[in-house]
């Protein structure tokens, strides 16, 4: 059962990232403006354009550049940057890294945001702190990461300069680095100077992308709290003594969060998203940032490659929610 | 939704001033070359970065300063206002009318027509959706009308997924068996017996989207990608504001708040007119 649902979901994901490629290679290719003129010097001779054309494989038909491409893709072969003349997939994983790591510590802090507002809410529900929560959340939901980041430049940034607003590691600083992974390293090798460096240079981005998941987290799991916590078993345990907040903790959370964690998922791909506007924001060298330069530069082969790394972690974060929500979930678990 | 005693009673001041701000600003865009103070494009190195008007050092007629060339920042506010607009309606129609119509089909058909139609939802739903715009209009070309088909050729999905789910439900309800035992054709209950009551839930995805359009102009002006004339947009003034921030922190901040009203009117304006008219809700 569950590994017939693991197959089925494995082929739509297949089907979906072909979609992706498909899209992409179709999209970019009907671009005007040719990608080579913009490399060469203005006394290129036609036979200099024919060459590098030839080298980039854009003298073959569309089709058959496609499916050059999506052979070179499947065996790891990305291409060349046009722009940077570097291994596409060379450059991706050596952004993607930073972006992965700004995109968890968001997530984080939007669950720790999120959960604690929802519990707080829900202890205190019907009161004016709910009703407070309610505003808040409402308001973090409806103003979008670019928003918020640009308040957050503007609060912290300008009004009072506490954080970096500015890069992913102050610039004067030795790294002992050997991945890309620094957040993660720094941890690692103990060196918690720069941690505190990393997590200075990520706390306003991270903020920016988590308050609208917060504010979804929050109103969605208050709301199954407020569920759950009229059943039997809760009243039950409220009968035993338990103090209120001890019966959210204790009992109700766990019932309560499974619709909150399928939600989360498809929503963690929207903050992930949300990433390439906000890095170009905080001028933070991840994906998104390069993603922007590699559109503007019109280099085709890094742009793809950017995007299909994109739509593959998307598909498999919703591979990962739906395969723990069917582990999770009894009715599902037991057939 | 529990407690709609609450949100029903605060819905009716929000849904006014959500709306009273809205028309503000689009009367504003309609009348701005008779409401707007100075000309939004003159130049004016004397008056570089005056402050707002109850600073000292600032100018009469600047009321809300001025960026770094000395051009009249309330003057391209309301300017901005008309791109806002005009892509907001387009935007927002034409994503409208894309993602109800396949998300009726696919709901109510189901079959074949879902099943592409969701594999299509599912690819778009793959990209990141900033990136998917900002390629799309490198593609396009920048200008008004790129934006516009490039927000709409990303949004549609969130129309079609939500009017999809939505008439799987009502095309189960009893009505629509009572219609086909009545001898009504299937595109005929389709247009007149589910169309009317999903539109609640269309209106407020259209007026959310409309928020969403100015919030993608803005992004797209920003990493200098939208219409690219010398039309001030909001997002193009949010660009130099974030450039000369520390000089003069007015040229970011007013289009800031103006951009955050406008989003948040939008979303509960939405939101206002779907509880009024949805039956279930009221």
């Amino acid at each position: 059962m569950l590994l017939q649902r693991f197959l089925i979901r494995l082929l739509t994901m297949a089907i979906t990232l072909f979609g992706v490629a498909v899209v992409v290679f179709v999209v970019i290719r009907v671009a005007p403006g040719d990608p080579i003129a913009m490399m060469l010097p203005p006394g290129a001779t036609d036979a200099d354009i024919a060459r590098l054309r030839a080298l980039y494989g854009l003298d073959k038909t569309i089709v058959e550049q496609f499916f050059i491409w999506l052979a070179g893709v499947v065996r790891g072969d990305f291409g060349t940057s046009i722009s940077l003349r570097q291994d596409v997939l060379g450059l991706v994983f050596n952004r993607l890294p930073a972006t992965l790591e700004l995109a968890i510590v968001a997530l984080l802090m939007a669950l720790a945001i999120g959960g604690t507002t929802a519990i707080l809410g829900a202890r205190e529900r019907g009161t004016a702190v709910e009703a407070g929560i309610d505003i808040a959340s409402g308001a973090a939901l409806s103003i979008p990461d670019f928003l918020w980041g640009l308040v957050l430049i503007l609060l912290f940034g300008v009004l009072m300069p506490v954080f970096d607003i500015s890069g992913r590691v102050s610039p004067q600083l030795d790294l002992p680095f050997v991945t890309q992974f620094y957040l993660f390293e720094s941890l690692v090798r103990l060196r918690f100077d720069l941690t505190k460096d990393l997590l200075g240079h990520m706390l306003m981005p991270a903020v920016a992308l988590a308050l609208p998941l917060a504010a979804i987290i929050s109103q969605l799991l208050k709301q199954s709290l407020k569920e759950v916590l009229d059943l039997d078993y809760v009243v039950l345990a409220r009968v035993k003594g338990f103090s209120e907040t001890q019966v959210i903790l204790r009992e109700a959370l766990k019932n309560a969060a499974l619709p909150t964690l399928t939600l989360v998922g498809v929503q963690f791909t929207f903050l992930i998203g949300g990433t390439v506007i906000v890095e170009r924001l905080f001028s933070y060298e991840g994906l998104g940032n390069m993603a922007i330069d590699a559109v503007i530069n019109r280099d085709l082969p890094l742009i793809q490659g950017i995007v299909l790394v994109f739509a593959l972690l998307f598909v498999l974060i919703n591979l990962a929610v739906d395969m723990t929500y069917a582990v999770l979930n009894p009715r599902l678990r037991h057939g | 939704m529990d407690d709609g005693r609450i949100s029903r009673h605060g819905s009716g001041a929000k849904l006014w001033l959500a709306g009273g701000w809205l028309l503000l600003a689009l009367l504003a865009a309609l009348f701005a070359p008779l409401v707007a103070p100075q000309d939004p494009l003159a130049q004016d190195l004397m008056f570089e970065r005056l402050p707002p008007f109850w600073m000292s050092g600032s100018e009469p007629g600047f009321w809300l300063g001025t960026d770094s060339l000395g051009r009249d920042l309330l003057s391209r506010l309301i300017f901005g206002a008309r791109i806002a607009f005009v892509v907001a309606f387009a935007a927002a129609l034409a994503a409208c009318l894309v993602g109800s119509t396949l998300g009726l089909i696919s709901g109510y058909f189901g079959g074949w027509a879902d099943r592409i139609i969701s594999r299509v939802v599912d690819v778009w739903m793959a990209f990141p959706p900033v990136l998917f715009a900002i390629l799309l209009v490198a593609v396009l070309g920048t200008g008004l009308s790129s934006v516009i088909i490039a927000i709409a050729v990303i949004d549609w999905t969130r129309f079609c997924r939500v009017i999809r789910a939505e008439t799987m439900g009502q095309a189960r309800m009893d009505y629509v068996e009572n219609a086909r035992i009545a001898g009504y054709g299937r595109i005929g209950i389709m247009l007149r017996e589910v169309l009317p009551n999903v539109v609640p839930s269309i209106v407020a995805l259209l007026s959310l989207e409309m928020g969403i359009a100015v919030i993608v102009e803005a992004i797209l002006s920003f990493v200098n990608l939208s219409i690219s004339t010398d039309d001030p947009t909001w997002g193009g003034i949010i660009a130099e504001g974030r450039l000369s921030i520390h000089q003069a922190w007015w040229v970011l901040v007013f289009p800031l708040i103006t951009l955050i009203l406008t989003v948040l009117s939008f979303s509960q304006f939405g939101e206002g007119l779907k509880a009024r008219f949805d039956p279930v809700l009221r």
